[in-house]
């Protein structure tokens, strides 16, 4: 019998992927469009960001509107440890990744309790708190945010101030936490996670502590969105409070549901397709959002499990 | 499409790093979307009105000039000045309206060592240590017309004030500038959320305190619902409003109309100056658009004129940074404002008039200007710069 | 503290109140019959306010405004419901989500090429445009209480409606247990574009009637969403006196903190932590209420179903 929790990646679709994402940069270098390469290491980080949120919606079940709040935390400690002398990523960033496990423990262990809407509610409660404390305080940059003064310093001969450098460095972390994810999903954890999704109250008859299993994916998920707050913090040089908005976690949301929920490449997916798009047609026209809105609609109707399995679908 | 097209053919033609410049590139990003927009608006009709003047050239060379909206959101605002430096390689960037989309975006325009002029904001950031040579304000620093409206309120012997303004750099500044050389009690001060609505919390708040004026800082449709609002709670029978010229421009007086007779406000510019330029200008913007500019339509007008005045000085060759940079520093331009020259930090001198709203002679409710208040302003931060 | 000061306050508490109750109702009816997350709740709000501003011009009446908003929105709602939403009744939440985050941007870019980006005006017929003053040396804006009563003579309206009428039977017979209502005769899927009809025309009531005192403008409807969200939480999904009691609450709490927090803090503690701390505790207490709602009552104060 088929399994169908288990994540089988084609090995040779998957090198093909990565070596032409290795290349990408050295590729538009070639056509003076350095610039894109910034672009694409936005969307890798967000693409992770988008499948950490996956995990949680997608493949436990639990339907998080307040993820934007790890993201931000991660952000501003990132920023804060930068501006206060700590130059290094290995510090910024593993701290920006702490941040956001420790808020998503906070507020996982308060919210776990409920389910179904209310768990919407109480966490997009959370994501709002935060979001209100960070802005009212001066200390944080209040409405105008921080900027970062430089990049961190990673060592290693390699220079995060080239964009190339940065892009690079995005792109390992990347693969490494997307092979990680994996690994997990296929394991035992990742399957009861999954088990729990589909029926919670049979896996708990089973003997499952759900309620410990749903509260560590999110705390794991809460540390891969604060890493890449901080990343994002140093690509963009500032952090501002409207990373925490609550029409970014409706975003991250919509990525993850545009890529196709619980697909393993579902959150990389849908940031691909709508940084990708919001980018290209902002250069023709103001109107783009309306083109995203149009398309939106269009996957809901057509393919309601997201893009993932529509190409899936075309694949055969 | 034609973007692309265009950098590949230049990227194959193997260009030579300084090539002589057969174009000026202008970046041209603001607040067009959102409450702030009409400012935005305004400040961009006034600079294609310039560049319109001049056949589609500044400074001789053909403008290709790039609208974009950064939606008042510093993220955006950050895209959109990465791809203005790093893709469309623009000479110049100008146009954006708020101090929080600034400053988190001008230490990657300075980095590039691009002109940036700045037809609104100006804030104290860049007037004093980390003064640029790179880095124009075409319209006042954020304090001029705060201070200039301590002094108006003094001479009327008005002793005691709350004073409102939006919490974001700007406002603040702004309020500094007021409290710089008004002598009188502040009896409140409120900063309120950038981008609010609804002020009835605020209104009730200061007609308990019971001051005998009110002055505040709420640019665009802020301060279109403040104003509404607090006729609307007849608050101004007994506490009368004094604002900058930015909440008593047309944008505001068209949204708000009669309500309006009566605000006294501070300005750089009018619409009734007297001199050529400006008589030129006022006649072209009405007749292309349909109304009359406002302050910050000359702000963009001017912005563009200045632009154009030092190629022109430089002769078209403004791939030269540090000639293109110091023509921009002489200002040899006919501001509409009248008198106009550059502080060392690049901020302007120049004076400030009082304003009030009134019912002109055919029921059109406008600005008169009353009198000048001080002459040949210098912004207070001059001094910390280290550029001569 | 003077007493016209809080009374004022209380006013303008039960001012947003009213008005985040007209959005609340429908909201949370159409959560709890038809199960569906609707996040375009807020662009019918907009929708609203810019069919008002725009009649109101052409037509020189605000009444003729507010008459063609509910009108012109409720069929927009009808017509969004027959196209689209019947669709997403049997979706799961996750494709609710995204189909109604779609619209969002779909209406916002959609008003923006019909009205432009700019704010338009809407303003308060001149008569209203001033104070009144009931008792001496208390004033209060005209205009606001006109919103005040027309807020209680809706709620009014639709309380009887839903208690005394054979439709407003079939929407508390839907809304508690939707299954069982099909089966005993309601015709549900008629119920269903009237409920969700009648909500979009609350939503016009909402957005003309606020349109004078706040911006007409592109996305004004997604920061009302939040708060309508939190109410129905609170209330209770499905229930409409949920909705009443919750919106109520939260406007009061929310001005009731914007007005006197900040000075109660200054008066407690330092400057240097009643300037941040006061207005920070003041946007984040009705989360905070909502929070400590759903702690002691999980399913909100009126739930719906048993």
């Amino acid at each position: 019998m088929r399994d169908s929790f288990h994540i089988s990646l084609s090995p040779g679709a998957t090198a093909a992927a990565v070596a032409a994402l290795v290349l990408l940069p050295i590729a538009l270098n070639a056509v003076d469009q350095s610039f894109y390469i910034v672009l694409a290491t936005r969307i890798l980080i967000f693409g992770l960001i988008a499948t950490s949120l996956n995990l949680v919606i997608g493949y436990a079940g639990m339907i998080s509107f307040g993820h934007a709040a790890f993201v931000g935390a991660g952000a501003y400690t990132a920023a804060l440890l930068i501006r206060g002398g700590f130059d290094s990523a290995w510090i910024a960033w593993p701290s920006g990744a702490l941040a956001g496990a420790l808020l998503a423990l906070v507020v996982g262990a308060v919210s776990l309790r409920t389910r179904g809407v209310y768990f919407i509610m109480i966490t997009l409660a959370f994501a709002q708190m935060v979001y209100y404390v960070i802005v009212s305080l001066k200390i944080l940059g209040g409405d105008d945010g921080l900027n970062v003064p430089h990049r961190p310093v990673i060592g290693l001969g390699v220079d995060l101030r080239s964009d190339a450098h940065f892009y690079y460095v995005v792109l390992a972390i990347f693969v490494l936490l997307l092979a990680v994810l994996r690994r997990f999903l296929n394991a035992g954890m990742g399957r009861a996670i999954q088990g729990i999704r589909d029926n919670e109250t049979r896996m708990e008859a089973i003997g499952f502590a759900t309620y410990r299993l749903k509260l560590s994916c999110f705390v794991a998920a809460g540390a891969v969105a604060g890493l890449g707050g901080g990343m994002i913090a140093a690509l963009n040089g500032f952090v501002s409070p409207s990373l925490l908005q609550w029409q970014q976690s409706g975003l991250l949301m919509v990525m993850v549901i545009l890529g196709g929920a619980g697909r393993f490449l579902g959150g990389m997916l849908g940031a691909a397709v709508l940084l990708g798009a919001d980018e290209i047609l902002s250069d023709y026209t103001t109107h783009g959002s309306l083109g995203v809105g149009i398309v939106l609609l269009l996957v809901v109707l057509v393919s309601p499990q997201g893009l993932s399995s529509l190409v899936r679908r075309q694949l055969g | 499409m034609k973007r692309w097209i265009a950098a590949m053919v230049m990227a194959t033609a193997l260009a030579a790093p300084a090539m002589a410049a057969d174009r000026i590139k202008v970046g041209f990003m603001s607040t067009l979307s959102g409450p702030g927009a009409a400012i935005g608006v305004d400040i961009r009709d006034g600079f294609d009105l310039a560049v319109k003047d001049e056949g589609g050239k500044l400074g001789g060379l053909p403008a290709e000039v790039s609208v974009v909206d950064d939606q008042q959101n510093p993220d955006t605002g950050r895209q959109i000045v990465e791809r203005f430096i790093k893709r469309d390689h623009d000479d110049v960037i100008t146009g954006m309206v708020f101090s929080n989309v600034l400053l988190p975006v001008m230490p990657a325009i300075l980095d590039s060592k691009t002109f940036y002029i700045s037809p609104n904001t100006g804030p104290e950031d860049y007037a004093a240590e980390k003064c640029s040579p790179y880095f124009f304000v075409v319209s006042w620093q954020n304090e001029d017309l705060a201070a200039a409206m301590g002094l108006v309120m003094n001479d009327a012997h008005i002793d005691t004030v709350s004073l409102i303004a939006p919490n974001y750099p700007g406002g603040r500044e702004t309020l500094g500038g007021f409290k710089r050389t008004y002598k009188g009690k502040i009896v409140d001060e409120v900063y309120t959320k950038l981008g609010q609505a609804d002020y009835a919390t605020e209104i009730t708040t200061i007609q308990a305190a019971k001051p005998k004026a009110v002055f505040f800082f709420l640019p665009g449709g802020m301060g279109i619902n403040f104003i509404k609002q607090y006729v609307s709670a007849g608050a101004n029978r007994d506490i009368p409003l004094y604002t900058p010229g930015f909440s008593a421009d047309e944008d505001t007086i068209k949204a708000v109309g009669d309500p309006m007779i009566g605000i006294l406000n501070t300005s750089q510019w009018a619409a009734d100056l007297d001199n050529a330029a400006n008589k030129k200008f006022v006649a072209d913007f009405r007749t292309a658009y349909g109304r009359t500019p406002t302050l910050y339509a000359s702000q963009g007008y001017d912005a563009a004129r200045l632009i154009d005045a030092a190629a022109l000085e430089v002769k078209g060759k403004i791939e030269d940074k540090e000639a293109f940079g110091k023509a921009m520093h002489d200002a040899k331009f006919e501001s509409v404002r009248g008198q106009f020259r550059f502080n060392n930090n690049n901020y302007p001198i120049q004076d400030i008039y009082l304003r009030e709203v009134y019912k002109d002679a055919e029921g059109h409710v406008t600005n008169k200007t009353i009198r000048k208040i001080v002459a040949d302003h210098v912004d207070p931060f001059g001094a910390r710069c280290p550029m001569k | 503290m003077p007493l016209a000061l809080i009374v004022e306050q209380l006013l303008n508490g039960l001012q947003l109140g009213l008005m985040l109750f007209l959005l609340a109702a429908g909201l949370t009816l159409v959560f709890g019959i038809m199960d569906t997350i609707n996040l375009a709740h807020g662009s019918l709000y907009m929708i609203g306010a810019y069919l008002a501003a725009t009649v109101t011009e052409a037509a020189g009446s605000f009444l003729i405004g507010i008459l063609a908003a509910v009108i012109g929105t409720a069929a927009i709602g009808a017509a969004l419901e027959i196209a689209l939403f019947r669709s997403l009744y049997r979706r799961s939440h996750l494709t609710q989500v995204l189909a109604t985050f779609a619209l969002i941007l779909i209406a916002n870019e959609l008003v923006r090429i019909v009205w432009g980006s700019q704010p338009i005006s809407l303003n308060m017929p001149a008569s209203l445009s001033g104070p009144i003053e009931p008792v001496a040396g208390f004033r209060y804006p005209a205009y606001r209480l006109v919103v005040i009563v027309a807020g209680i003579a809706v709620g009014l309206l639709l309380y009887v409606g839903v208690t005394n009428t054979r439709v407003g039977m079939w929407v508390r017979a839907a809304a508690s247990d939707r299954e069982m209502a099909s089966a005993m005769g309601v015709r549900t899927s008629r119920l269903f574009t009237f409920v969700f009809a009648a909500g979009a025309g609350l939503c016009a009531v909402a957005g003309a009637l606020l349109g004078p005192l706040l911006a007409v403008q592109v996305g004004m409807g997604e920061n009302i969403l939040i708060l309508a969200f939190v109410v129905i939480v609170i209330g209770g999904i499905g229930s409409v006196r949920g909705a009443l009691v919750g919106s109520l609450l939260i406007g009061i709490v929310d001005t009731a903190g914007r007005a006197f927090l900040p000075a109660l803090f200054r008066v407690l503690f330092p400057p240097a932590i009643s300037s941040e701390a006061g207005p920070a505790l003041a946007s984040i207490l009705i989360y905070v209420l909502m929070a400590s709602v759903l702690f002691f009552r999980p399913r909100g104060l009126f739930p719906a179903r048993g």
